[in-house]
């Protein structure tokens, strides 16, 4: 079969094999993606014979017309130009200034509040401000109910009228399988679970916060993963934030995508570890960091690095695009270095049994060393998970930050998850899952 | 009926033009003041092609002339 089509940008020229045709007239028009030849140039030679991929994995991603990123540009002019406007109106008092400012007498002291930088807060951000942040009132299921708020003051403030606007189509939650509803198997068992043991754990996970609970939770998550053993946190964002100190620090490289979620970045700073930036989903430039990094070393010393970790997502939540993941664990092989890989979206929503973007290309489990997820999108729940080997799991158990200081997981979301990952496994009998 | 029709595609065709100046956020007055100066704008570019337009174009033309007959002397200027 003909070696499935990539090229860096993830833009062709010719039509693909799944039916959309990458190239609208805006790509061929504004001559962006005019100058790439064929894929030849491009394909890395451990992928020449297409044999990483069973089938075809094709991305398609259309490309701004002119037109309309130069009149987005024409409007964001204007409104800096009235942004300056404003601004020297509020200085010289003709307006009153409605955001956070300093009392007189502090005037003097070092500034609170960065007036400069929140720029395009207070101009542009305030005139559109009542698109988000909306308080809904029901279960985030197909149809939410929202309150309704007006603003009287071009969105300064918002006052609620009182009313709930009733069946609005959601597009925007995490409810990906559904599994957030008011009713059904998942609600009982909750509710059951509720009453035995009550919401609060009031306890870190280390302390006396480890419930038979939270240990019947990690089993099913290792089953469902494929992995030796698994731990779960009460938080996803904390998951990575917390972990990724633990797993590496100074002296270890992190060649993290262009693209990674805040909580990885998080996490990357935090651990103090070099961090090397390769262009999203770039097989390319990832190979080239490798190389260079086990070339070169440290940077002065020129020692070897102690660990590489790769820290890839499995879908990235602002783009859509997956993960090359059959090469990235080529690479990893190639190089030996170490592959962290966030699930947070496609864990329960990819593959043919829904265990993530490990399943959706037909690979081993055990090739990714640290496999991250968390059951806020898919489970309908909260928290986050890491599994591996056991003595990674049995490490972070005692070393992580968040098993030592942050409360674990409250016990009827912890069975909110057990129920939905056995729907989704097929194993409570009915055909839902 | 094809009033009706007509009013609600000007009406659509406005709404386009506020989105993409931006002036659909804005509040009344900052509207007032960005029309104002546009129109004025718009209205001295129109001044300024209809009073110098003709005498450059016109000027233009005679350079223009001018360069073509130099070259072809030997023939006679074609009739235009």
């Amino acid at each position: 079969m003909e070696g499935p089509e990539r090229t860096a940008a993830a833009l062709g020229t010719q039509p693909r094999v799944n039916g959309c045709s990458g190239a609208a007239h805006g790509a061929l028009r504004n001559g962006y993606v005019r100058g790439i030849p064929a894929s030849d140039t491009q394909i890395n030679h451990i992928m020449h014979n297409g044999g990483l991929y069973k089938r075809p994995f094709n991305e398609a991603f259309e490309e701004t017309p002119m037109l309309v990123a130069v009149l987005t540009y024409v409007g964001y002019g204007v409104l800096t130009l009235f942004g300056y406007l404003r601004d020297f109106m509020r200085q010289w008092k003709i307006e009153k200034c409605q955001n956070a400012t300093e009392r007189e007498e502090q005037k003097d002291f070092v500034p609170l509040y960065q007036d400069f930088e929140n720029f395009y807060n207070r101009n542009l951000y305030m005139r559109i401000r009542d698109s988000w942040n909306r308080p809904i009132c029901s279960v985030p299921g197909a149809k939410v109910d929202m309150m309704e708020r007006v603003s009287h003051d071009y969105n300064w403030t918002f006052t609620y009228t009182g009313r709930v606007i009733k069946d609005i189509i959601n597009m925007g939650s995490y409810n990906y399988l559904g599994f957030a509803q008011k009713s059904g198997t998942c609600q009982e068992a909750a509710a059951k679970v509720l009453s035995q043991y009550g919401a609060g754990v009031c306890s870190s996970r280390q302390e006396m916060g480890n419930l038979d609970k939270h240990e019947e939770l990690e089993k099913l998550v290792a089953r469902f993963l494929g992995v030796e053993s698994a731990m779960a946190y009460g938080m996803g964002f904390a998951t990575n934030s917390m972990n990724i100190p633990a797993l590496v620090g100074k002296g270890c490289l992190i060649l993290s995508d262009e693209l990674n979620h805040a909580s990885l970045v998080l996490g990357a700073r935090l651990s103090g570890a070099t961090i090397r930036i390769f262009k999203h989903n770039n097989m390319q430039s990832l190979e080239k960091l490798l190389k260079d990094a086990i070339v070169h070393g440290q940077p002065r010393t020129r020692r070897p690095w102690k660990k590489i970790l790769i820290l890839v997502e499995g879908i990235y939540s602002m783009e859509g695009s997956i993960v090359r993941l059959p090469e990235v664990i080529a690479l990893k092989k190639k190089y030996k270095s170490y592959l962290y890989l966030d699930e947070a979206h496609s864990i329960g929503a990819l593959g043919p049994s829904g265990r993530g973007v490990v399943d959706y290309f037909g690979l081993n489990p055990e090739d990714v060393d640290v496999m991250m997820g968390t059951f806020t999108k898919s489970f309908g729940a909260a928290g986050g998970y890491i599994g591996g080997f056991k003595e990674l799991i049995d490490y972070l158990r005692t070393y992580s930050h968040s098993a030592v200081y942050a409360t674990s997981l409250s016990p009827p979301v912890v069975e909110q998850i057990i129920t939905s990952m056995k729907c989704i496994m097929g194993e409570d009998g009915t055909t839902v899952g | 009926m094809d009033t009706r029709g007509m009013r609600s595609y000007l009406y659509w065709l406005y709404c386009q033009f506020e989105l993409i100046t931006c002036s659909y956020l804005m509040e009344p007055w900052e509207k007032v003041l960005f029309y104002t100066f546009n129109a004025a704008m718009l209205l001295a570019l129109l001044y300024t092609a209809y009073a110098f337009l003709p005498g450059h174009l016109g000027a233009a033309l005679q350079s223009v002339l001018q360069l073509w007959g130099g070259q072809q002397d030997s023939q006679p200027l074609p009739l235009l």
